[in-house]
């Protein structure tokens, strides 16, 4: 289990490096994603091995991390209240949009080949 | 007795930030699942809204509240890097979708930084609100660092981008139903480009598929708005 924690810490870190030492503009996490999917590509672990365990684990947990940020929105709503108008229609209506336009790209480009298990 | 001795250290201490967060999530839970999982009362909503309540009502100070439930943000970096798992165990049906999710995370970023920013600007709102709202759809760590970037504040980017990700868990399902998007992947990505982690949680509630491509779609944005906020958007 620790050594599980070990290893995702560990790609997180070294994303964090390499995005500090090359200056890419991405997230440290995110090149840590890509380095823990390598890793699980080249060990092919079993359902029951450390890193595997960790990880369902903190994906699990991921709504609670969020609350937090969540109450700390409140002490900066008044500078938002000020301009409502253009707020609402550019944090939810674009928001919305964004989604049904995805949610069409991705159905319109989706592998055409039946798939065994799916209606 | 030294009640107000023992109060000072209570509303000052990391512990009950952190107590607080875990019971009144767990509340929020609860109600969740008496009203059958109905989203409009999901507990990241209704939790959050009962902290910010018994903060006031206890006279916490915000910031001391936030330094103390800083280990659960802290934990979204692990988090994140997690993500890899179920897109592991889903990579042979990612691999057979490469167009769709690429055309859905790069079509959805542009669109979502270009109408952020102009429906603000248009509607008169200042060009820094315009920088806040731009790069809502990637996660908070991310969307915060690019407005600072720009110029905005960073305190009132996390503000659109926690509109983006909380109007996907409460609302996501149904205008994805109600627009017709029914395949399992779709939904995941639209959930995961729209709407960042926040989505990414509510679309593993759906399905292991909608999750596994919300995450990867969740990561994939943030790498896109990362590359194309700054050229894209005056300033």
């Amino acid at each position: 289990m620790f050594l599980g924690l070990a290893i995702i810490l560990g790609c997180q870190l070294v994303g964090e490096v390499l995005v500090r030492a090359t200056g890419a503009p991405i997230p440290g996490p995110v090149v840590g994603m890509v380095l823990f999917f390598v890793w699980l590509s080249i060990r092919k672990p079993k359902k029951d091995a450390g890193e595997v365990q960790m990880a369902d684990t903190l994906v699990r947990y991921l709504p609670i991390m969020f609350v937090p940020t969540t109450v700390g929105v409140v002490v900066y709503g008044g500078v938002v209240a000020e301009h409502w108008l253009p707020a609402i229609v550019g944090g939810f209506g674009t928001w919305l949009v964004t989604l049904v336009l995805v949610g069409w790209i991705a159905q319109g480009l989706r592998p055409r080949r039946p798939r065994r298990g799916e209606h | 007795m030294h009640l107000a001795e023992t109060w000072a250290w209570v509303s000052a201490s990391p512990l009950f930030a952190l107590f607080l967060t875990i019971a009144c999530y767990a509340a929020g839970e609860w109600v969740w699942e008496r009203a059958g999982r109905n989203p409009l009362l999901t507990p990241l909503l209704t939790g959050s809204a009962l902290i910010c309540a018994l903060v006031v009502v206890l006279g916490i100070d915000y910031d001391t509240y936030l330094y103390g439930a800083n280990v659960l943000t802290f934990l979204l970096g692990p988090a994140t890097v997690a993500l890899a798992l179920p897109l592991w165990r889903q990579a042979s049906v990612v691999a057979e979708s490469a167009p769709m999710v690429l055309g859905a995370v790069l079509g959805g970023a542009i669109f979502s930084i270009l109408s952020g920013y102009w429906a603000v600007v248009l509607l008169g709102g200042p060009q820094e609100l315009g920088w806040a709202v731009a790069p809502k759809s990637a996660t908070t760590p991310i969307a915060m660092a690019l407005a600072e970037q720009l110029g905005a504040v960073g305190s009132v980017a996390v503000i659109f981008v926690m509109i983006a990700g909380l109007s996907g868990a409460v609302f996501g399902t149904w205008i994805l139903d109600a627009v017709g998007v029914h395949d399992p992947r779709a939904r995941g990505l639209a959930f995961g480009v729209a709407s960042h982690g926040i989505g990414t949680a509510r679309a593993f509630q759906e399905g292991t598929t909608q999750g596994a491509f919300s995450g990867l779609a969740m990561g994939l944005t943030g790498l896109a708005i990362s590359l194309l906020v700054t050229p894209l958007i005056p300033h």
